[in-house]
């Protein structure tokens, strides 16, 4: 049952990620990767890693690819337009490069191997959950608490990412002299806060000591 | 019982599916999913490991990556929507700003 099990959630896995690469639409390969991060879990929970299985739903299936398709939709984008000479020179390459990566995969496997020494088998009485707790909190401490950090520094890089700088440097199609830190590119993105129907005047927006083009 | 051999060879062709996504699209949103396919391959092995070494080092290991992803995926999607607010466009051909 569980290698049965284990081969329908691979091939889903497999054939849903080949569907987020070859599909053109972007929205449509981010809902292909939401089925590829399920049967991962799937084969997570199959393997008795049951906790990351639902963190994989979790995060992977719940947070990150909610964070995707909302800039997917945020952006507007379309069917990518891929035609002409140099695509098919990348897709030449890329395949090729793919088939050497798995040849590499498959002579590593076939070759002679082992895992090192297995250790006692873990105490049945205790959840994958209730151990993997007692294993972050005593052996892998201090990686935890820096994940923490990483964790803080990220949002406060892509709040300051995201804020922007400004007005566009190359040429805009319309240059608007009342562009601040809303920038010109937001009247585009987000057609409600075009700076001429004044809901808010944009220079009241701006904090004062901020940096305008 | 899973055979680890099973695990590693669906662990080596998603990342393998991953490669040929970051090389074949030009879409700089689709390349950060084919990214994340690889990252969740590394993790595919990591706990295959940890199931046939009896350990929960693995595990733990897989929650770390997980966690990194997060952070990556919020700036790299940041870095992206200011790309195309400079740029209008995702495709990374078109990015050549450092071209001289």
């Amino acid at each position: 049952m569980v290698p049965a099990l284990f081969v329908g959630f691979s091939a889903l896995l497999l054939v849903s990620a080949l569907l987020v690469v070859l599909h053109r639409n972007p929205v449509t390969s981010a809902l292909f990767l939401v089925v590829a991060f399920c049967a991962l879990a799937g084969i997570y929970i199959l393997m008795h890693a049951e906790f990351i299985g639902m963190v994989q739903i979790i995060v992977y299936a719940g947070a990150i690819m909610v964070l995707f398709l909302f800039v997917i939709m945020y952006l507007n984008l379309g069917a990518d337009p891929e035609r002409g000479a140099a695509i098919v020179m990348r897709r030449l390459v890329g395949w090729l490069a793919g088939a050497i990566v798995v040849a590499q995969a498959v002579l590593l496997l076939a070759g002679r191997w082992a895992i090192g020494p297995a250790g006692p088998p873990l105490d049945p009485s205790v959840g994958n959950t209730q151990a993997l707790g007692v294993l972050l909190y005593s052996k892998f401490l201090f990686p935890f608490e820096i994940t923490s950090l990483v964790l803080l520094v990220a949002m406060v890089g892509a709040i300051v990412i995201s804020k922007g700088r400004g007005g566009k440097p190359n040429s805009s199609p319309d240059p608007s002299p009342e562009a601040t830190f809303m920038g010109a590119g937001d009247a585009r993105v987000s057609p409600m806060l075009r700076p001429g129907d004044s809901i808010t005047p944009a220079a009241s927006i701006a904090p004062a000591g901020e940096e305008s083009p | 019982m899973i055979p680890q051999d099973w695990a590693l060879l669906v662990s080596a062709l998603l990342f393998t599916i991953g490669v040929v996504g970051v090389l074949v699209r030009r879409n700089a949103i689709v390349i950060f999913m084919s990214v994340e396919l690889m990252l969740n391959a590394g993790n595919l092995a990591f706990v295959s490991f940890a199931r046939a070494l009896n350990s929960l080092d693995g595990q733990v290991i897989v929650f770390f990556v997980m966690a990194v992803a997060a952070a990556e995926v919020a700036v790299g999607l940041a870095i992206i929507v200011n790309l195309f607010r400079l740029r209008d466009s995702v495709f990374v051909d078109e990015i050549n700003l450092l071209k001289g």
